[in-house]
């Protein structure tokens, strides 16, 4: 299987990498229009910042790469943020493939601190990524912004308020948390996209 | 609803554990890299790894443990000692680290924080504060608590916060080794002036101190190193013990 990794300016992709070796996958890190088309899966990983990352994404065509694929894709954390339509955190537009805005979390209490970071529960699971997972699994996330409930919601975590910690639309999945450091159950989350 | 996180702690010296009672008597504890991958079969939230080594050979070992443990651990892991540069920082999180952490290095140049949260993300900088109380209150200590500082706790802690930093990991020294809880007024201190998370560490002995510290200390994450590694208390009972006393975990 061929699987290619999204290279952009996004931190730490070597935990996605990784996390694929250990499922018995060599993928490929590119920014090459052709070799993401042509890969079986996509994977569009990161950490980071969202205006930096998207005029990254602007500067070698990117943007357009990826909103045209036909292919499974799976964005991961900012990854997810970036297939919205517009983003909170430096105010930009992003790659308008889910239809909503991104904003920052806003805290209620003093025990509301943000970044959430940490092993928090997926409910309303809703998407093949999910499969054979039991109620309520814990998954890891660090992140200050959200994607608020919408029509592509396909997980939701409750943190100040229940927000959309993964999405699925067409060839189009994300998750706000990070399956590659989620233990056995991020694991599996992997492998149920890689199985697509 | 947010899990609160148990923690273990490796000390890494050659690339072999130990850990010391009171910052001395080292003990050998085994290989960090399969320590690390059965604590995270256990069920730990995180792990962290904290070089002990001095020398240039030794910090070469554990930047090769660092990308070992990164292929084979799928939980989130922190590495600190000895990290006192941008140079350093890039290093680690490039061999595969989640974050670093910095304790004597941002104390001396407190500018580091903003640096590594402006360039990173304060999301991959824990500030790690070793203090002592005494009569005048608490005081931050430099070099693994060797030295004393003029900095009070909740002062140095306030400003790392605004500086940018993800979390503070707390180390009591009057608690640490000494098997009797953690520094639960302390922690309960920090964890309402603060906006960050707050690790727990120094003084975990029984399953109750755990309790005490998610509870009176209002701790986000609690971390012990030398009750793990020799089996003492095993985290799976830990988890079920501290789920009995309504705080979440995962399991």
């Amino acid at each position: 299987m061929k699987v290619a990794i999204v290279k952009y300016n996004a931190g730490n992709i070597y935990s996605v990498i990784h996390a694929l070796q250990r499922l018995g996958v060599e993928p490929v890190l590119t920014d090459d229009a052709e070799t993401l088309r042509t890969a079986d899966k996509v994977i569009f990983p990161g950490q980071g910042e969202a205006s930096n990352a998207m005029q990254y994404l602007r500067e070698r065509g990117l943007d357009e790469v990826i909103r045209s694929l036909k292919n499974p894709i799976l964005g991961i954390c900012i990854g997810q943020q970036l297939m919205c339509r517009h983003s909170e955190e430096g105010n930009v537009d992003c790659l308008g493939i889910f239809d909503v805005d991104v904003v920052r979390f806003q805290p209620q209490r003093h025990e509301d601190k943000v970044p959430h970071m940490g092993w928090n529960t997926l409910q309303e699971m809703n998407s093949k990524l999910f499969e054979g997972l039991k109620e309520e699994p814990y998954v890891y996330f660090v992140h200050s912004y959200y994607v608020p409930l919408c029509n592509d919601t396909a997980a939701t975590t409750n943190y100040i308020l229940p927000f959309s910690a993964a999405m699925h639309r067409d060839n189009f999945y994300a998750t706000q948390f990070h399956p590659e450091k989620s233990g056995s159950i991020g694991e599996q989350i992997l492998k149920n996209f890689l199985e697509l | 609803m947010l899990a609160k996180r148990i923690i273990p702690c490796l000390d890494v010296k050659d690339g072999q554990t130990v850990k010391g009672t009171n910052f001395v008597n080292l003990r050998q504890a085994g290989d960090p890299v399969e320590l690390g991958r059965m604590y995270s079969e256990q069920g730990a939230d995180e792990l962290v790894f904290l070089d002990i080594t001095a020398s240039h050979e030794g910090r070469k070992t554990f930047a090769e443990m660092v990308e070992r443990v990164a292929a084979n651990v799928s939980i989130p892991f922190t590495v600190g000692g000895g990290i006192n540069s941008m140079e350093d920082v890039d290093r680690m999180l490039s061999a595969g680290a989640d974050k670093i952490s910095i304790n004597s290095a941002a104390l001396r140049r407190p500018e580091l924080i903003d640096e590594i949260a402006n360039h990173f993300g304060s999301q991959v900088c824990v500030v790690a504060i070793d203090a002592r109380m005494d009569e005048q209150g608490w005081t931050c200590y430099l070099n693994g608590g060797r030295i004393p500082t003029e900095r009070g706790l909740f002062d140095w802690a306030r400003e790392a916060n605004q500086r940018g930093a993800g979390e503070i990991l707390f180390t009591s020294m009057n608690h640490d080794g000494v098997k009797t809880g953690f520094a639960n007024e302390a922690l309960a201190r920090l964890s309402e002036e603060l906006t960050i998370p707050v690790i727990a560490s120094g003084g975990a002995g029984a399953k109750e101190h755990f309790r005490d510290a998610f509870t009176l200390g209002k701790a986000d994450a609690a971390l012990a190193a030398s009750v793990f590694h020799f089996g003492e208390i095993k985290i799976p009972e830990l988890k079920e013990y501290l789920s009995t006393q309504n705080i979440t975990v995962r399991k």
